[in-house]
């Protein structure tokens, strides 16, 4: 029973983690209309280059500011250089030009910062904490914390400041909410801004976790079944999204592994949002689309 | 704007004019068939021609799905591995069957796992399509690494063709696979030129264009939808087999990962959807840029810069053309190729 419980308790603290990543794809997904699959290089590079500053001796707070800037710059940079271009494609073309960009964003950083890995502390000694007799991962609960604050934070900026509203507005439609006044290119900056806030955050947190290195892009794989189970347009779906994947993982990792041979992990998630797809099209929270002729 | 819109916005390109197209066939026929296998050498045939040809092949398959029935799919590298492993146990499980008979079996095996990952297209659209054919891409993967039983227990993993012959012909050189190749993928494609003119194209089409409406006027859409899922993935087969052995001749199921898929995905995107050339265009575009970029690379840097600092280079500059494109043309190369043509053929009409 408590072995069930630590299992499940593991689960919900990666989940976490996972919604962390879903987070900068919904952000974007909502502003700019892409699934963007550089995320995980965006989260790479904000490791690779806090890793390398540190290593060159910077104190790891200005190490984190000079990352921090570099990837809001990177950033803003994507979305007026990549995805202002090509405003108006098909998902599937934004999509794959997401896919060129991972593509520039993983060969430049491995050029300039080495493809080795990279050991990165945090400064949190992981030693697992007693709960009765449950075992959990101090790294992890730190950074469940770590992400649970994110979320909320920005859970509020997004749904009770004017910059969240407008980008309601603008996910609704973009022209309607340009005849009425937002500042298109003003949000685009800020949401895309924040998207690489998100990855730094997700990128320190994932690193010292498993070390920084390229696997590290991968991160967004275990996103796309967290989106498609929560909605592509809803924070809270994201959340719920990646605390249903982690927890059904990590089951599956235990229970259903040894029956069929192991690694059940790389395709459950993809079967089981599959699975939600097939009851419920539009995601859980994600809105409902009417078709007309 | 739902994206079956968004897709269904795109232009059918006619890539060929009725009159022109058997003429231009019996062109590439006569070289394809005559000129190449008598002057080309075993590099071209290996390096450069063969996986073109293949990934064409693959391109036209998943064109069919995406570019006319408008269904999006990132499982091509898992169908691809069904089409190589089924042919892999039917040439070793039934050695009566000729080569030709081992490759159909394998395509329609392929072809029905297509069906069965296409399931969800009843219920879902587009995007979400395309990250529910991921767990296509996964599962298959997975499955074919995990039961020895589809390598024949092969202690690495690795499945290479038992013979590769028909009608007493050994098709193991260069020229042999080439040719195997060639005929294989002329023949497809002429089907799948015909089929998207034929009423299944059109439904296909009207389909992608916008399937409410489609359903209106009396398209079976589920049908239709999940035939394009079985054609394409039949085709798709039919290349993974060929790719694993004309091409490669020994593979195991690391070959079909996901980077084959966006591989497949590029090249029909980046040649053209919904067209019937564009597979070969941006085949030709993925194929060989990469080895232009390599040549150059090497020329300029070669011995200045560590390989590995090179191939990080080489990758963000394929990114950026990938990315410069679809800015500069998001109906594909093949779109850029015919407006091109009528501009040489009709220099004063202001088009």
């Amino acid at each position: 029973m408590s072995f069930l419980l630590e299992t499940i308790i593991g689960g919900l603290l990666v989940g976490t983690l996972y919604s962390l990543v879903a987070i900068g794809f919904v952000l974007v997904y909502k502003a700019s209309g892409a699934f963007n699959y550089a995320q995980g290089s965006l989260v790479l590079c904000a490791a690779l280059t806090f890793v390398t500053l540190v290593d060159k001796a910077w104190p790891p707070l200005a190490a984190g500011a000079a990352t921090l800037v570099l990837m809001v710059t990177v950033a803003i940079a994507i979305e007026r250089l990549v995805l202002r271009p090509l405003i108006n494609q098909s998902q599937v073309t934004l999509f794959m030009a997401t896919l060129g960009l991972s593509f520039i964003i993983e060969g430049l950083s491995q050029f300039f910062m080495g493809s080795t890995v990279h050991e990165l502390d945090l400064g949190v000694v992981d030693l697992p904490i007693a709960l009765g007799d449950i075992l959990i991962s101090r790294l992890d609960l730190i950074a469940a914390a770590t992400a649970a604050i994110l979320v909320v934070v920005l859970s509020f900026f997004f749904n009770r400041t004017r910059i969240g509203l407008a980008l309601r507005a603008v996910a609704d439609d973009p022209q309607a909410a340009l005849s009425v006044g937002i500042r298109l290119n003003t949000l685009y900056r800020v949401v895309w801004g924040v998207t690489g806030f998100v990855a730094l955050v997700a990128g320190l947190l994932w690193g010292a976790r498993q070390g920084v290195q390229f696997s590290l892009t991968l991160v967004v794989l275990k996103a796309l079944p967290v989106l498609i189970i929560g909605g592509f347009t809803s924070i809270g779906g994201a959340i719920v999204g990646g605390l249903i994947v982690g927890v059904s993982e990590s089951l599956a990792e235990i229970y259903l592994g040894p029956l069929v041979g192991g690694s059940v992990s790389n395709w459950f998630a993809y079967v089981l949002a599959t699975a939600f797809l097939l009851a419920r099209p539009e995601g859980l929270f994600g809105e409902r689309a009417i078709n007309r002729v | 704007m739902t994206a079956s819109q968004d897709l269904g916005e795109r232009r059918s390109i006619r890539s060929l004019d009725f009159l022109v197209a058997p003429a231009i066939a019996v062109a590439f026929a006569v070289v394809g068939f005559g000129v190449i296998p008598a002057f080309g050498n075993d590099y071209w045939l290996n390096a450069i021609l063969i996986p073109f040809l293949i990934m064409s092949l693959i391109g036209l398959g998943l064109n069919l799905l995406l570019g006319y029935a408008g269904q999006a799919s990132l499982g091509s590298g898992g169908f691809m591995a069904v089409g190589a492993y089924v042919t892999y146990n039917v040439l070793l499980r039934l050695p009566a069957l000729p080569l030709p008979f081992a490759l159909l079996i394998g395509g329609l095996v392929a072809g029905a796992a297509g069906v069965a990952f296409g399931l969800p297209s009843l219920r879902i659209r587009a995007f979400y399509l395309l990250a529910s054919t991921l767990a296509a891409q996964f599962l298959l993967e997975w499955l074919f690494n995990q039961f020895p039983w589809f390598s024949n227990y092969s202690p690495s993993g690795l499945i290479s063709a038992p013979r590769l012959e028909f009608l007493g012909y050994d098709l193991t050189d260069a020229r042999g696979r080439y040719l195997l190749t060639l005929t294989t993928v002329s023949l497809l494609t002429w089907l799948a030129y015909n089929l998207v003119r034929s009423q299944t194209g059109r439904n296909w089409q009207a389909i992608r264009d916008m399937d409410t409406a489609a359903a209106i006027i009396g398209i079976p859409v589920g049908s239709n939808k999940l035939l394009a899922f079985f054609v394409s993935s039949f085709v798709i087969g039919v290349g993974g087999a060929l790719w694993a052995f004309a091409y490669l001749g020994s593979v195991d199921s690391r070959t079909f990962s996901l980077d084959r898929s966006f591989t497949v995905m590029f090249i029909v995107i980046i040649g053209g959807l919904g067209s019937i050339s564009g597979g070969y265009i941006g085949a030709a575009f993925m194929v060989l840029l990469p080895i232009l970029i390599d040549r150059v690379a090497g020329a300029l840097f070669g011995g200045a810069i560590d390989g590995g600092q090179i191939q990080n280079l080489q990758h963000a500059l394929f990114g950026a053309l990938i990315i410069f494109f679809l800015a500069k043309e998001p109906n594909g190369l093949a779109a850029l190729i015919k407006t091109f043509a009528a501009r040489i053929c009709k220099p004063r009409s202001s088009s």
